[in-house]
């Protein structure tokens, strides 16, 4: 009846384990009660989790990237604490728990914190910044977040029930086949990032479509903001590189569950195959979560420099080149598997190529900063300190990507080093900056300063003192994943590391800080113009935050840095001369219940509860063919409601000063705004 | 600014704890594979900084000058320039363009699967290696003995290790030696290496392979060839030989295994562990053309 579910599956094998299993679940029993206690499930249901509105949809993407982001820092600064003390002893933890912390940090840090922030932001500002009301398919979108959130929810869980892969996050076989590992942890691995991947590529052919069908007229691909231009090249990657990943994560479950041979020792299999198949997907997952980031840091460049983009077509092609290479390089995961001489060396410079393009976005955005105005707001940080700790990661992976280099290199810490240098200040910095850029967007108040700056702080001191170390230690031969060594010169380095999380902890206190005080503050803050940093792109031209259909009228788009150009020419915040009914969709709960249906099947599977995971896919199929046969899934927004809330939204902004978009900056010749004059 | 002296003594630190790695294995090589892969290491690291240092100084350059306070230095809102769009673009280019020459050549120079060049031309020196959980075999074929968790080899002879393994995939690491290379079970990859002088060396499993995978270290031990000599007939002594039996009681997984000297091995064995796996299927390495020379 309950598979292989047992007693014996609740962690009693440690107390490190146990604490985290209440941990977990004291915290989803908190937030259900407190849920409770102010009687919030019915407006949580009706105008969150139902939402179809790709706003609402963007926020809740970013707040569970956020919880994964603490979850999986406590794995990181566990792992730190770990090693720092590790010397000649076994330290706190167990081989088999600390094995299990690190493939869940990795596989946290990259599938549910990275990928749900990124979509978060795509979802957030796509739309706005093409000139539209909605993406493609609204109720696809929904299944990919609750398909997303079910990942997530096993990911929680097997620290309850069970325990967590201890294969590493890349989950090599034979190591995760049934023969090496035979628990529940490498399934609950494949499941989690099997589901979640699913909701992912759906994500990718949404975006796709949205931005070459529905953006508003006049807005050529040439015209499009550097972070649709990235969103769009991100998206692409995302469609053709996920399949790769949920073939081998399948073909991985089938050598598992249906005794199959795919990437066994013996029966013909092949490990090797598994391995290029990861990294068909894995290397341009790279840069899919990397392209948008470097969207972001282009438009904060671009408003807090008051200055177009040096380049702009630079920057287009380099994102498409870069799209293009990313598929051409996998290879260089591993050099060492044996592969001759020829094969090898042009892996290593098809990667090298990758830094070129890269190169130019880096003096690309420097060259936006000569002749600018900048601005010191917690974004321009991110954006600098971005820059100045990204080259050191370009250069370890040039380095790394010569064939007989990595030989010494690769499987040490230095690579360690190098990939953390590029996901920390390369997607990490950027998203955060663009959640402190948007967030007005999104909730109508500014993030606090004052308390982003700290944490920028916190960050980039942290990260230095975190992962240059190990650099040093690659170069001292120190192999990544190991739980305990004998090396005594390693330590000192280990715990400054370990001192160097500890600051990173400060950077996230001061995140959460910064979140609190700005809520406090947030009247003081009001962004009633929806412009609050005189930005250039159409998405700061509606309300913050936006009203349910975004433009009551589609804007026409009449060059690059569209809304700049309306505001120059005084034509922003002109009233249309009628208003019309908007048909936006409605809210649906089938994609709560296809996610559920998932988490429920994923359970299922990883506990080998056959009748349950066959009624859950019943229950997915079911919603789905309900939900295709459904004629009415749109609702009207009268005009008369349209023109209300229009009405009071230029009024709001007709009573504040206009923003200075003069030649020289200084405020000279001021624009009139919400001038009704055509 | 406070920020900016934290950071300078953070640098500061660094570069103190820092003169402990000079005496790293990788920045201290014993053999000439290991130095030829330091060299080009730091080379490169020399010619990337033709990119990475105008980085940092436009960044400490612009972003104080064209602060918003500051109302004199020129502000242009659409200042674009083709030349130095054109520059953006060659520099890192050309970096690349011999920065790629150098890989091509160097790949090809390094080729694991290479056998060392030495003055007198000498014959490669043969070690068959077998990856276990989470240790290491090593048989001497020309010897007729075996070793686990200890190798040891003629100095200043080209050493040819032929790899394979008996559990997940391992990754064999010797960095004062330097490459490595995966050994995967039915499957075989080849690693050339040489050892300069006699000396000790630590050797590792790099690729992580379970719960003993940490303490998974083995010693690399190369002797001039009067001591090679005296060490086989130490190991000629021993009482223990690995027959069919003992190699099943060692291949269980064991954690930290001591070293352990056996005075011969069944013939072929390396052949028939690889064999285990390829049930007439054949798999191989990159390399498939190799035999292993028994």
């Amino acid at each position: 009846m309950l598979g292989r579910l047992t007693i014996d599956s609740l962690p009693f094998y440690s107390w490190v384990a146990m604490g985290g299993a209440v941990f977990t679940v004291l915290g989803a029993v908190i937030i259900a009660l407190l849920i409770t206690v102010y009687g919030k499930w019915g407006y949580l249901w009706r105008e969150w989790l139902t939402s179809l509105d790709h706003k609402r949809i963007g926020i809740m993407y970013i707040v569970l990237a956020l919880v994964m982001l603490v979850r999986g820092f406590i794995d990181a600064i566990m792992m730190r604490a770990q090693q720092a003390f590790a010397l000649n002893s076994d330290g706190y933890l167990p081989p088999d728990h600390f094995d299990q912390i690190f493939t869940s940090h990795g596989t946290i840090m990259i599938f549910f914190m990275a990928m749900p922030f990124m979509t978060g932001l795509f979802n957030l500002v796509v739309p706005q910044q093409i000139g539209t009301r909605d993406v493609s398919f609204p109720f696809m979108n929904s299944v990919g977040l609750w398909l997303t959130g079910a990942g997530a929810g096993l990911m929680l869980i097997s620290l309850v029930v069970g325990e967590f892969s201890t294969a590493g996050w890349t989950g090599y076989p034979p190591y995760s086949g049934l023969e090496y590992s035979p628990g529940v942890g490498v399934d609950y691995w494949i499941w989690s990032i099997f589901i979640s991947g699913l909701g992912s590529t759906l994500t990718g052919i949404n975006f796709i479509v949205t931005i070459l069908k529905r953006r508003a007229p006049g807005m050529t691909l040439m015209r499009m903001p550097l972070f649709t231009w990235t969103v769009l090249i991100s998206s692409i990657l995302i469609a053709f590189a996920f399949p790769a990943l949920t073939v081998a994560t399948g073909l991985l479950a089938l050598d598992r569950y249906a005794d199959m041979h795919f990437f066994t020792n013996a029966s013909g299999g092949n490990m090797m195959n598994f391995i290029n198949l990861l990294w068909i997907w894995g290397h341009p997952e790279v840069y899919i979560l990397i392209l948008p980031a470097f969207g972001i840091f282009s438009e904060v460049v671009a408003t807090f420099c008051r200055k177009k983009l040096f380049g702009y077509e630079s920057l287009v092609y380099a994102t498409a080149v870069i799209g293009l290479l990313s598929f051409t390089v996998w290879l260089h995961h591993f050099f060492t598997m044996g592969a001759g001489a020829n094969v090898n060396a042009i892996f290593g410079i098809a990667t090298m190529i990758i830094a070129v393009p890269t190169g130019v976005k880096v003096f690309d955005w420097l060259f936006t900063m000569y002749r600018g105005r900048i601005t010191f707001s917690p974004e321009m940080y991110w954006t600098i300190g971005f820059i100045v700790t990204f080259v050191i990661g370009g250069v370890t992976g040039v380095l790394l990507a010569i064939p007989p280099v990595d030989y010494i290199m690769h499987n040490t810490v230095f690579l360690v080093a190098h990939f953390h240098n590029m996901i920390i200040p390369g997607v990490l910095f950027g998203y955060v900056a663009g959640m402190n850029y948007w967030f007005p967007k999104a909730f109508g108040f500014e993030l606090n300063a004052k308390w982003g700056v700290r944490a920028f702080w916190g960050w980039l001191i942290g990260f230095c003192m975190a992962f240059m170390p190990l650099y040093l230690l690659g170069l001292m031969g120190m192999p990544r994943r190991m739980e305990t060594y004998d090396v005594a010169e390693w330590q000192p380095l280990l715990m400054f590391a370990a001192m160097g999380a500890v600051v990173v902890l400060i950077g996230i206190i001061c995140m959460v800080i910064q979140l609190l005080v700005s809520i406090r503050d947030r009247e003081q803050t009001r962004d009633l113009r929806g412009d609050p940093w005189n930005g250039r792109t159409l998405e700061w031209l509606t309300s913050s935050p936006a009203a349910a259909y975004n433009f009551a009228v589609i804007p026409r788009v009449e060059g690059r840095d569209a809304f700049w150009q309306m505001k120059e020419d005084g034509t922003a915040y002109r009233p249309p001369q009628q208003y019309s009914d908007i048909a936006m969709p409605k809210n649906s709960g089938i994609g709560v219940v296809v996610g559920g249906g998932g988490f429920v099947f994923g359970f299922a599977m990883i506990w080998y509860i056959w009748w349950l995971a066959i009624l859950s896919l019943v229950v997915m199929g079911a919603a789905l063919i309900v939900r295709s046969s459904m004629d009415h899934t749109e609702e009207i927004i009268p005009a008369a409601e349209v023109e209300a809330i229009e009405k009071k939204r230029l009024a709001d902004v007709a009573s504040l000063p206009a923003h200075d978009v003069s030649e020289l900056g200084d405020g000279s010749q001021p624009v009139p705004v919400g001038s009704a004059a055509s | 600014m406070k920020a900016l002296k934290l950071l300078l003594l953070i640098a500061t630190g660094i570069a103190l704890v820092g003169c402990g790695v000079s005496s790293g294995p990788l920045l201290d090589p014993k053999g000439p594979v290991a130095l030829a892969q330091r060299t080009l290491f730091f080379e490169t690291l020399a010619i990337m900084m033709i990119v990475v240092v105008p980085v940092w100084i436009f960044a400490a350059w612009f972003v104080p000058r064209y602060r918003a306070s500051n109302k004199k230095d020129g502000y242009q809102q659409d200042w674009q320039s083709i030349p130095v769009d054109v520059v953006v673009w060659l520099v890192p280019l050309a970096i690349i363009v011999a920065v790629g020459t150098y890989v091509w050549i160097y790949t090809h120079k390094l080729d694991p699967y290479k056998t060392i060049e030495t003055d007198g031309n000498l014959e490669p020196f043969t070690v068959q290696v077998i990856a276990q959980d989470w240790k290491w075999l090593f048989l001497y074929p020309e010897q007729g003995i075996a070793s686990v968790n200890e190798l040891v080899f003629p100095s200043a002879t080209p050493l040819e290790l032929i790899i394979t393994s008996d559990t997940v995939m391992n990754s064999f690491f010797v960095p004062a030696l330097g490459s490595q290379i995966y050994a995967m079970a039915g499957m075989e990859t080849e690693l050339n290496l040489l050892a300069w002088e006699p000396g000790k060396f630590v050797g590792r499993n790099s690729q992580y392979s379970g719960d003993g995978f940490s303490k998974q270290s083995f010693d690399v031990i190369a002797l001039n060839s009067a001591d090679f000599d005296e060490w086989v007939a130490k190991v000629k002594q021993s009482q223990l030989r690995l027959d069919e039996a003992s190699y099943q009681q060692l291949a269980k997984p064991s954690t930290a295994h001591p070293i352990t000297h056996y005075s011969s091995f069944e013939a072929g064995l390396f052949n028939q562990i690889m064999a285990k796996y390829s049930d007439g299927h054949g798999s191989h390495g990159g390399h498939a053309a190799h035999t292993s020379g028994e």
